[in-house]
């Protein structure tokens, strides 16, 4: 099976979705013939040209807009957002639009839209190109929000996300885009949106977490595992609305539980999942359930020393595995 | 429509050799940025203003430090026509404690608020409202300062460039709103992009004078900033310039430009270069001499050089400086 990276199971995706449906195309800033700031739509103009590649002008707002309006009368739009700190100014069109067409017509009209954004730090980015946005679009029915964590999930669900009759925002963490690469089928397949995946079995301690955190995770079992601490570690993908089950169940599993997420620690992602284990798990826990994310401050700094600090890595999680193990 | 004319003030041989002294500081900042950056010393990421330096600068000729500006993430030049500190600046773009923002803002976010400076914005079209929010101070407070929007012709799309400049209008607020056309929303050429032929046509739909120059002749950015800052100040309402100019680097360092003609480059770095031509007219005007030239090619390539020896030694901001600068704590009435 052939091994790309993360931002290659973008193209791939796309691509395949592009070839097997007409109505699909992408629409967004530098998108067609730059192939993205990312490379992330890279070829993508030559082959399917400018009606279905779409460059747009710099007004995230219209893109988003313009990509509901034209889900709401027959097409797949993949509109892309270059930056997901971008997405501000489309939030109105989001969340007042494609959230609630589908509830507010009766069921008459859809909106089959998918809305991708590069997300994350770690890229010295600073302010306004690191931010993770998913908290401000997670209490909003209608949505539905994947962050992938793998190449392979990466083409499974956007290929599932383009298909889907509802809005999807997708967003990828822009530092896996060239330092995670995997193992994709060159066939056509999809996964569930929706459902969480069991990235490592275990049974001592549970980490519960989505994105690039994933990974750091995984590295942390590694070492963990050296002495003899066995660690289950469940990736969201779906970060709205949350896999209830598949939480429940890895939290009662272990008993042990830590939640990390890259975003600020309040109000995030990682406290609905808190919350759902509080209601369900309560006499199977045998821990504090914990919580590993970014310090509450506005946005990610500029300065290496600072965004280092912001940053979730594997040394974090692994100190807080840790702790929890020994709890 | 025009900027209305107003009695053109002369320019002084002392403000002409300010005017290039400024142009100069710009464009050996922003060179020693681009040769620094190649050597993978700065941690983030810039965008430079080298060849836009007219625009900058002629508007802030007309400026002092309780006017104020909003910046785009090219915002650089925009800093050093407005006074900031050459040393402050690039040690923030370092990533330095001693920076302007003591490394938490970095090239895209400069600001100095002691200098009229709101900040750079890596926000495309972020400017436009805060800059009508200044002038809405300014006017409400009679402090007899103007605000003065720099914005790409990427933003000139965007939404928030039709609601400020909309609302600038409605309330004959002192606003001048400077659009530096360089050509290419990053890599999207302007004709592409925006429906209009000029910018400055968008100004008759907000009811105001809006006037197109060549943004790489220096006067004429003057004069038409000299209209528009006294209309200002005369508390007759915004006005909106188009500057038509030219980025001399990529969208931002590391772009490869391929969407640029060799021969529009070669015409811009060499025969409609600003700082050439203002050169050859503070020379001929008899503004200045060659030794006066050359004596300020030399202490700006100095100061740029203290600058960057000023970045390099200063040290890393503690890490846990993240969390400061949140809120602060404040005495009951509201008072900090």
């Amino acid at each position: 099976m052939p091994v790309i990276s993360y931002i290659q199971a973008v193209t791939q995706a796309l691509r395949e979705e592009m070839q097997r449906d007409e109505k699909v195309f992408v629409l967004g800033e530098d998108v067609g013939k730059r192939g993205g700031v990312f490379r992330a739509t890279d070829g993508l103009y030559d082959e399917f040209g400018g009606d279905r590649v779409l460059d747009t002008p710099l007004a995230e707002s219209a893109i988003a807009g313009v990509g509901i309006g034209a889900a709401m009368y027959g097409m797949r739009p993949v509109a892309e957002m270059q930056f997901a700190d971008f997405i501000m100014p489309a939030v109105n069109q989001i969340i007042s639009e494609a959230a609630k067409i589908r509830y507010r017509s009766n069921n008459d009209w859809s909106c089959p839209i998918t809305i991708r954004a590069p997300y994350g730090g770690g890229v010295h980015g600073a302010l306004y190109h690191s931010q993770s946005v998913e908290a401000v679009f997670a209490s909003q029915p209608g949505l539905k929000i994947v962050m992938p964590s793998t190449p392979y999930d990466v083409k499974g669900l956007l290929k599932a996300a383009v298909r889907d009759p509802d809005p999807v925002l997708f967003f990828e963490h822009k530092r896996a885009y060239r330092l995670i690469k995997g193992e994709v089928p060159e066939d056509d397949y999809t996964l569930p949106i929706g459902k969480a995946d069991v990235k490592r079995d275990g049974s001592d301690i549970t980490v519960i977490t989505y994105g690039l955190a994933v990974h750091f995770a995984l590295q942390a079992a590694e070492k963990l595992a050296e002495d003899g601490i066995d660690a289950h570690i469940l990736d969201l993908r779906t970060v709205y609305p949350l896999d209830k089950d598949a939480i429940i169940e890895a939290a009662s599993k272990t008993g042990k539980v830590l939640l990390v997420s890259e975003d600020n620690k309040e109000g995030g992602i990682i406290s609905e999942v808190s919350a759902v284990i509080s209601e369900n798990c309560l006499f199977d826990l045998d821990a504090p359930v914990q919580r590993l994310a970014g310090p509450d401050v506005p946005a990610m700094p500029y300065s290496p020393t600072m965004e280092k600090y912001f940053m979730i890595n594997p040394d974090k999680v692994e100190k807080a595995m840790r702790e929890l193990a020994e709890f | 429509m025009r900027v209305s004319e107003v009695q053109q003030e002369a320019l002084t041989a002392e403000k002409a050799k300010w005017m290039y002294q400024k142009m100069v500081e710009i464009r050996r900042f922003e060179d020693q940025v681009h040769e620094t950056f190649s050597t993978g010393t700065i941690p983030g990421f810039v965008h430079l203003y080298a060849g836009e330096e007219a625009v900058a600068v002629g508007v802030c000729s007309h400026l002092d430090d309780k006017d104020y500006i909003t910046s785009t993430h090219r915002g650089h030049g925009h800093c050093i026509a407005k006074g900031c500190d050459l040393k402050g600046m690039m040690a923030e773009i370092y990533g330095k404690a001693t920076g302007l923002c003591k490394g938490k803002g970095g090239s895209m976010h400069i600001a100095d608020v002691s200098k009229g400076m709101l900040g750079a914005n890596g926000i495309v079209g972020g400017g436009f409202p805060l800059a009508t929010g200044a002038g809405l101070s300014a006017k409400l407070r009679k402090t007899g300062g103007v605000a003065v929007c720099f914005f790409g012709d990427g933003a000139n799309n965007h939404g928030t460039f039709h609601e400020g400049i909309n609302q600038a209008a409605i309330w004959n607020l002192p606003v001048i709103f400077v659009a530096e056309n360089n050509g290419y929303g990053e890599s999207t050429p302007f004709e592409y992009a925006s429906s209009c032929k000029s910018i400055a046509d968008r100004a008759a739909g907000y009811n105001i004078p809006g006037e197109t120059v060549d943004g790489k002749d220096t006067m004429a950015v003057y004069e038409a900033a000299q209209r528009a800052v006294e209309r200002a100040r005369n508390g007759e309402g915004p006005s909106l310039i188009e500057c038509v100019t030219y980025r001399n680097y990529g969208h931002f360092e590391g772009d490869a430009q391929t969407y640029k003609t060799s021969e529009e480059r070669e015409q811009h770095l060499n025969e409609l270069d600003a700082i050439i031509r203002f050169r050859e007219y503070l020379l001929s005007n008899n503004h200045a001499s060659e030794d006066d030239l050359h004596s300020i090619d030399e202490n700006v390539r100095e100061a740029v050089a203290d600058a960057v020896e000023f970045a390099e030694k200063s040290p890393m901001p503690e890490a846990d400086q993240l969390t400061t600068d949140v809120y602060v704590n404040y005495k009951p009435g509201g008072e900090e």
